[in-house]
């Protein structure tokens, strides 16, 4: 009833006219959904990014506002690809995500093959594995401080009852070697249910008859997992790993509460160290700086990796 | 069983089945035990936490609730038995450590800015995704995929990176250490995933819904409010879900840019400390508490959980 109405005063009006009582035009309202989003993101992000870039060519202090600010031009670039112990963050940087990564994938792809057995029950343990990775890595990797603690800690205890060794010789966090394990093996168990997930979905998008007819050809099983299972996983793995290696390039809430960097700087990956130099030591332009490469740096790899990965997908 | 359900000949035999249902149950079963650790510790004394070898088997204890909400002093038992009878439960198991209870902690005023700030920055995020999606998923916006890309590429920044500009804009601006700043940040972190998101339930939706209403004499308007809304009601939720997640477990924004009133909990529970050191239960008290709604949430979105982690990119 109310529609015919509407309907009838819409055909009965002039066009100039019946465009404003109809609303603003498609368009308009294009720009009028979009633009609060794009607003919103300028002013947080992209605002504070250039004022970043023109911090990154100053020798701006944020503890001291008020100092003469002068411009350095590339000095601070320079410095920093010149500095050892950003060279040596970096290296820490890439033994995490190297580790983490190829642990996660590991791991993660073998529990999804698993539960692609559809055994009974398999939904309730699926999500029952997947927990550790809604929850906040900062305050469940602040708890691991102490269940890695010598002594009294559950991890350390749990590992000197199988291997035979005393619990207070099991410093994860103090030890210079073992400290970077430390936290590959918190993200490890975090992430892995992540990576889980994502191989569960490339598993199921493989359809049965591929199956089917390598079983009327006689493939073996080795055979099919190598032929027809991996290689249509493939994207789905590389579509994981994209998203872990941007993560945990950028790693610091776990870090900074489990280590903090420590001992020394066994553990100081790239975001601890910009934090050290940037809210610690206060040299705001050189930080900058370093923040700009690092994000230039994750920028760039995510690009190639897309490409390469849209390559995969295409075959 | 099944002469209707012919076996396919590439079903795994019922052999293969239990083994991997064996391996699937034990690895749940390990990764589940820091977490029930974490609960455990929160109802044990200080001294049975720190108890070697670890006690499985200990006497339950509401100590850890009790230090979590409360700051505490050590007075001498001659002051403590002068006081009149303990008032309730907390008061007394304090003063058998020879304490008092001196006032409330921070924990509830930085779980309430916890809460402020992980709902006011979701319904900022979800609010604005949806109109954005609506609008990239029905319009021709020029430049589109390059927007949708931008949009996302915000998410690339390290943290740290943003907080360094963010920190000074806001000294500028008088945001520092205030709730309506870590909403505006959250909200611009959490908008990306959140277009993203909505554009894929949103596409999901049959443009003739709309089409049908605008013939019925809706504007472009009205159809999207009746039309298009009640239909992704469940990708909204979900959505909503997934920032509530993250800026519920956001640490590393909140740690550099807000100290005091703002404060939210991930920040505050690693520095609840008692005499000597960490005091474990009351840690683990407050991260039970701060991880319950989490492990509700996680239970209710397990079929969205897939596509919300890959920012829609795996939709099953």
């Amino acid at each position: 009833m109310l529609n015919r109405t509407a309907e009838n005063v819409a055909r009965a009006t002039p066009e100039p006219l019946a465009r404003k009582v109809r609303g603003i035009s498609d368009k308009g309202l294009a720009w009028l959904f979009i633009s609060p989003t794009i607003l919103l993101l300028l002013a947080i992000n992209i605002f504070p990014l250039f004022w970043a870039i023109y911090l990154s060519f100053t020798n701006f202090r944020a503890n001291r506002p008020n100092e003469v600010v002068k411009n350095l031009g590339f000095a601070n670039y320079q410095r920093i690809l010149a500095d050892k112990d950003i060279w040596i963050a970096m290296q820490t940087t890439a033994h995490f995500v190297f580790w983490t990564i190829l642990l996660q994938t590991l791991i993660g792809f073998t529990l999804a093959w698993l539960i692609d057995r559809k055994f009974r029950g398999h939904a309730f343990w699926t999500t029952l594995i997947l927990v550790p990775m809604m929850l906040s890595p900062a305050v469940v990797g602040n708890f691991w401080r102490f269940l890695y603690e010598p002594q009294i800690g559950l991890f350390a205890y749990a590992i000197s009852f199988v291997t035979g060794i005393p619990p207070t010789n099991i410093q994860m966090l103090s030890n210079v070697s073992l400290a970077p394990w430390s936290i590959i093996i918190v993200d490890t168990w975090m992430w892995t249910p992540y990576v889980m997930l994502i191989c569960l979905a490339g598993l199921r998008s493989i359809p049965e008859y591929i199956y089917e007819a390598a079983e009327v050809d006689r493939a073996s099983n080795w055979r099919q997992f190598w032929s027809i299972t991996l290689p249509m996983a493939l994207p789905f793995i590389m579509l994981a790993v994209l998203f872990r290696g941007i993560e945990n390039f950028k790693m610091f809430d776990m870090v900074n509460l489990l280590t903090g960097g420590g001992p020394g700087s066994t553990t100081e990956v790239a975001s601890i160290t910009l934090k050290r130099q940037a809210f610690e030591s206060w040299r705001t332009g050189y930080s900058s700086a370093f923040a700009i490469i690092l994000f230039v740096a994750v920028f760039g790899l995510a690009n190639i990796y897309v490409k390469a990965l849209n390559k995969v997908k295409q075959r | 069983m099944s002469l209707t359900t012919a076996h396919s000949v590439v079903a795994p035999s019922a052999n293969s089945k239990r083994i991997a249902g064996a391996i699937i149950i034990a690895y749940a079963l390990i990764s589940i035990v820091p977490l029930l650790w974490i609960f455990a510790t929160s109802f044990k004394t200080p001294p049975d936490s720190i108890a070697y070898p670890p006690k499985l088997l200990f006497q339950p204890s509401l100590e850890g609730y009790c230090n979590l909400f409360t700051t505490r002093t050590r007075q001498t038992p001659e002051y403590i038995n002068s006081l009149g009878p303990a008032t309730d439960f907390c008061d007394e198991t304090t003063r058998k450590r020879n304490m008092v209870i001196a006032g409330p902690s921070n924990f509830l005023p930085r779980f309430v800015n916890s809460l402020i700030i992980a709902f006011g920055s979701t319904f900022c995020a979800v609010f604005l995704g949806t109109l954005s999606a609506y609008g990239f998923s029905r319009f021709k916006v020029p430049l589109a995929d390059d927007l949708l890309f931008f949009i996302l590429s915000t998410r690339m920044m390290p943290p740290i990176a943003v907080a360094i500009p963010i920190y000074l804009m806001y000294r500028e601006l008088g945001l520092s250490d205030t709730a309506l700043g870590m909403i505006l940040l959250y909200t611009a972190v959490n908008v990306s995933l959140a277009v993203w998101l909505l554009k894929g339930f949103i596409d999901e939706i049959p443009r003739e819904y709309e089409e049908a209403a605008m013939i019925d004499g809706y504007t472009r308007l009205q159809a999207f409010w009746r039309t298009v809304l009640p239909q992704a009601t469940t990708g909204i939720a979900a959505t909503a879900i997934f920032c509530l997640i993250f800026a519920w477990n956001e640490y590393a924004f909140a740690a550099l840019l807000t100290s005091g009133t703002a404060q939210t909990a991930p920040p505050f529970i690693p520095t609840i400390i008692g005499e000597g050191g960490q005091d474990w239960p009351a840690v683990a008290a407050g991260t039970t508490i701060f991880l319950v709604p989490i492990l509700v949430f996680t239970i209710l979105l397990r079929k969205q959980l897939l596509r919300g982690i890959t920012f829609g990119a795996v939709r099953k």
